[in-house]
């Protein structure tokens, strides 16, 4: 049976590329258990390959820079508020603009995390990693999406973000799929309202578009490549309906209604944004409650597609 | 060791070459690093006109050794000694900056013999140690150098990598400090005062070499001995002097990026001659 979690298909992923490749490395910020990178320190034989960098994660990206200039393909991982947002500026100057071969996983992205709250729920690490030159940005709809984006991004030349979710749920795409940059993905026909999703709103846009059968027929299309994006392709699944929504477990600014609206700026196409709004995330039990209170539900795409739908 | 006379003065008078070429750069009426490249000079000209393996005619030659200008402001210091070295025409250097050219404000990937993008300040040491962490892999010889400021020491990332280094014994790693006590706006002791500097830098597990920076016999043995060193990353803590060898921007951090006048433009190179 194919896995679940995404963090534990990434970290079986890594493994499998550090048995066929010697010049793959993984580094950890003291969080290996929970990137998953400790399955790759534990492997005996493997050992080497998994680099502790301690809880210091700016210097953890410049030295995975520094190890992508020697012909090493590091991945190095923490959650994303630290990988990406703490680090940040180490990925612009140290990285990015040096088109370094650098892959970055952002593990527990977006409210994954429930409990721990505001300070490690990254609503905000799509924006700023796609707005950084030569930056791709990954997001995987589930686990087999993420084994195909990994294995990209360590046979693909260059800076790479893959975002993680910290939680299982069940696959909605196919396993052993091709992972191909920069294209959405149709999962579902439809000719009133097309919902592009990305992450654990997929599976919620695909309940989404189930519940509206028979009254507005939905497209649900997945999009795991936020950058690169052939806007083309987006404006083709745009033009043939009412109107787009969007549905992203990020913030309504900057994130994937972000990048969809700036691929449809020269449409007549109405769109409405399923995300976060303007806010920070916070502690929850369980990760429904927290989707839920941020309004990242299946009903709450539901509510927005009759919105483009009754226009 | 002892180094002969001929080595020791053609290194000295390499430096001073240096010197004048980012004089020369920098031009009048264009502000410049002055101060920082005229301190890193004596060190910059003994890694790259002896002490480093490299191959002009390939940059990119696997047995090179590496090395990093985190203090990367004083960019100019690093293609005077690459353009001398034989990477690129010397006649270059002064199109640094023309739009499209390959020469940028900063060190950038992709010039001839520039091994990373600095300028960030205090994210060379880090980078350095990835090539150092990668090379030990690989049981590869190379070695890594970086030089690294006194006043890019303020930031935090400097101890992350240098903690780490010195947890990982990394023996193939030298950090150099040009510690001439100045930064932008002041002297360091007047602001975050990095000093003591030798003993940080042996609390965080490194051999520390403390040497003039200017006496060239001084710089060669530590960089020789460095190499000796089996179970640590070394810092060689070089003295300098802000400006050195420009009598009317010594130690002066006015000068540490500034516009020369004609009348000091011409004083200063003839200083230097």
């Amino acid at each position: 049976m194919a896995e679940k979690n995404q963090r534990t298909a990434y970290g079986q992923t890594l493994l499998e590329l550090c048995r066929e490749n010697k010049d793959i490395v993984v580094l950890d910020a003291d969080l290996g258990g929970s990137t998953m990178g400790k399955m790759v320190e534990v492997e005996p034989g493997l050992e080497d390959r998994h680099i502790e960098m301690g809880i210091a994660e700016a210097n953890m990206l410049s030295t995975a820079g520094g190890l992508s200039r020697v012909g090493k393909i590091p991945f190095a991982a923490s959650f994303a508020v630290f990988a990406a947002g703490r680090a940040y500026d180490q990925i612009r100057q140290s990285i990015a603009i040096g088109k370094l071969n650098v892959k970055i996983c952002g593990s527990s992205a977006g409210c994954s995390d429930f409990g721990d709250g505001a300070t490690h729920q990254s609503i905000d690490d799509i924006a700023y990693m796609r707005v950084i030159p030569n930056m791709s940005v990954f997001v995987p709809a589930d686990a087999n999406e993420t084994v195909a984006i990994t294995k990209y991004m360590a046979s693909h030349e260059g800076p790479m973000y893959i975002r993680v979710n910290r939680n299982p749920y069940d696959n909605v795409t196919p396993e052993g799929a091709e992972f191909k940059p920069g294209e959405p993905v149709v999962l579902k026909e439809g000719t009133d309202v097309t919902v592009f999703a990305c992450g654990v709103m997929v599976p919620k846009a695909l309940e989404a578009a189930k519940a509206l059968e028979g009254k507005i027929s939905v497209r649900v299309v997945n999009v795991p490549s936020i950058k690169p994006m052939n806007c083309e392709a987006i404006a083709a699944l745009a033009r043939d309906v009412k109107g787009v929504v969007t549905a992203e477990e990020h913030s309504v600014i900057g994130g994937l209604g972000g990048a969809i609206a700036e691929a449809l700026r020269l449409e007549r196409t109405p769109i409405e944004f399923v995300g976060v709004e303007d806010r920070f995330g916070e502690s929850a039990h369980n990760y429904d409650d927290i989707l839920n209170y941020l309004g990242l539900t299946a009903a709450h795409i539901q509510e927005a597609v009759e919105k483009i739908y009754n226009l | 060791m002892a180094y002969s006379k001929e080595l020791i003065k053609s290194l000295e008078e390499k430096g001073q070459l240096l010197r004048r070429d980012c004089i020369k750069c920098i031009g009048v009426g264009v502000a410049g690093h002055v101060g920082g490249s005229c301190s890193s000079a004596d060190l910059v000209a003994a890694l790259y006109f002896h002490k480093l393996k490299l191959d002009p005619k390939n940059p990119e030659w696997e047995g090179r050794d590496y090395f990093l200008l985190s203090k990367g402001h004083v960019a100019i210091l690093q293609y005077s000694a690459l353009a001398e070295r034989g990477f690129f025409p010397v006649d270059d250097l002064p199109h640094c900056k023309d739009i499209g050219f390959y020469l940028q404000g900063h060190p950038h990937l992709g010039t001839p013999g520039i091994e990373a993008g600095t300028g960030s300040l205090g994210q060379g040491l880090s980078l350095g140690l990835g090539m150092a962490i990668g090379l030990k892999l690989d049981e590869k010889p190379n070695r890594v150098y970086v030089l690294v400021g006194d006043g890019e020491m303020d930031e935090g990332q400097i101890w992350e990598a240098a903690m780490a280094a010195g947890a990982k014994k990394m023996n193939n790693l030298c950090a150099i400090i040009d510690n001439n006590g100045l930064q932008a706006q002041g002297f360091i002791k007047d602001r975050l005062n990095s000093e003591p500097i030798a003993d940080k830098w042996r609390a965080f597990g490194w051999n520390v070499i403390e040497i003039d920076g200017h006496n060239m016999e001084q710089i060669l043995t530590a960089l020789d001995d460095a190499e000796k060193c089996t179970d640590k990353p070394t810092a060689i803590v070089a003295h300098t002097v802000k400006g050195k060898g420009v009598s009317f921007a010594e130690n002066k951090a006015g000068y540490h990026n500034k516009a020369l006048t004609q009348e000091e433009y011409d004083q200063a190179l003839a200083e230097l001659s």
